[in-house]
């Protein structure tokens, strides 16, 4: 009995993470609209009262150069503007916990890069197209010190939203409004 | 008895271990499932001419399911995007002609590194393009 409980300690952790890593499914709510998704339309939406598409998405360009972002990838005549930029990802609270890990004798990895994503769609809106409707959404990836990712995420914090059309809204002359 | 712990553990591992790979570039035109089977439950066609709507309307779904879009032609009729939450879900999806009156709408997607291959993912993908493009999505024969 005490042979076998030894054998089995050591062998069962990186067993079962064997079979883990060569099986992975989809998650079902993946690809499925929820009440969220609806949410998350309107705040990361805004109407603009021109039909000039090509003046908004300069406009968007511009802006996100304001940002210190950088253009991955454009196309003007399904409206999509893709940029992005690496910044340091260092928080105080990992530092402090780092720092007491390491008074223990642990190593604790911490956030270091972190690249932003913005995607910027606009769409012709109204019964006669009259309107453009400007989509941005957000998301990054965070690498620790370690060079592993440690976060993948949206980001989804209203702020950044109202701030960023808030912004797009100045550069147009017009008013942003909500759908 | 010690022997026979042992070799159940080698078995076991090894059983864990078959669904991994031998040879790791044989992944680079390596297929899952039927070809024939997987582009069905990927594909749906519209009665529908207006290609840059349809594109920008799976844009919009794309969006509306969380994805940030990576990259989109209007040319070739392909979109690219990208959903991360915890995970890292990546999906193409192209938009061409079929016959004279019909569109024909692919999605391909891939989850954490591994081609997704079961038909529920696209099911709810074509769901929700149906809802937005105000149209049925037909299944092709």
């Amino acid at each position: 009995m005490f042979a076998r409980n030894r054998l089995l300690r050591p062998l069962s952790l990186p067993l079962i993470a064997t079979l883990a890593a060569c099986a992975v499914g989809t998650p079902k709510e993946a690809l499925q609209l929820t009440e969220q998704s609806l949410a998350e339309r309107q705040m990361q939406t805004r109407r603009f009262e021109t039909a000039d598409e090509g003046r908004i998405l300069v406009a968007v360009v511009g802006l996100l150069q304001d940002l210190g972002f950088n253009l991955d990838e454009s196309e003007s005549r399904l409206g999509v503007v893709v940029a992005s930029k690496t910044r340091d990802a260092t928080e105080a609270k990992q530092v402090a916990l780092a720092i007491l890990a390491a008074a223990f004798g642990a190593y604790a990895p911490i956030d270091d890069r972190q690249k932003m994503r913005a995607s910027v769609i606009t769409r012709p809106v109204g019964a006669n197209n009259q309107h453009v409707a400007v989509r941005v959404t957000f998301q990054r990836i965070v690498w620790d010190t370690s060079k592993t990712v440690s976060k993948a995420e949206a980001l989804t914090d209203p702020d950044h939203y109202s701030t960023f059309f808030a912004r797009l809204s100045e550069a147009l002359f017009l008013e942003a409004h909500e759908i | 008895m010690r022997r026979i712990a042992i070799s159940f553990w080698v078995v076991l591992i090894i059983a864990g271990l078959s669904a991994c790979q031998t040879d790791s570039r044989q992944q680079l035109l390596a297929t899952a499932e039927s070809q024939v089977a997987l582009r069905s439950m990927q594909s749906r066609v519209f009665d529908t001419t207006d290609r840059e709507t349809t594109m920008r309307t799976a844009i919009a779904t794309l969006q509306d399911l969380g994805f940030v879009i990576d990259k989109a032609d209007a040319e070739l009729g392909a979109v690219s995007a990208t959903k991360l939450d915890r995970y890292m879900l990546r999906m193409t999806v192209t938009v061409r002609p079929r016959g004279q009156s019909q569109l024909l709408v692919r999605a391909s997607a891939e989850y954490q590194e591994k081609e997704v291959v079961e038909p529920e993912p696209y099911q709810n993908f074509f769901v929700a393009l149906e809802k937005a493009m105000f149209l049925t999505a037909n299944q092709i024969d």
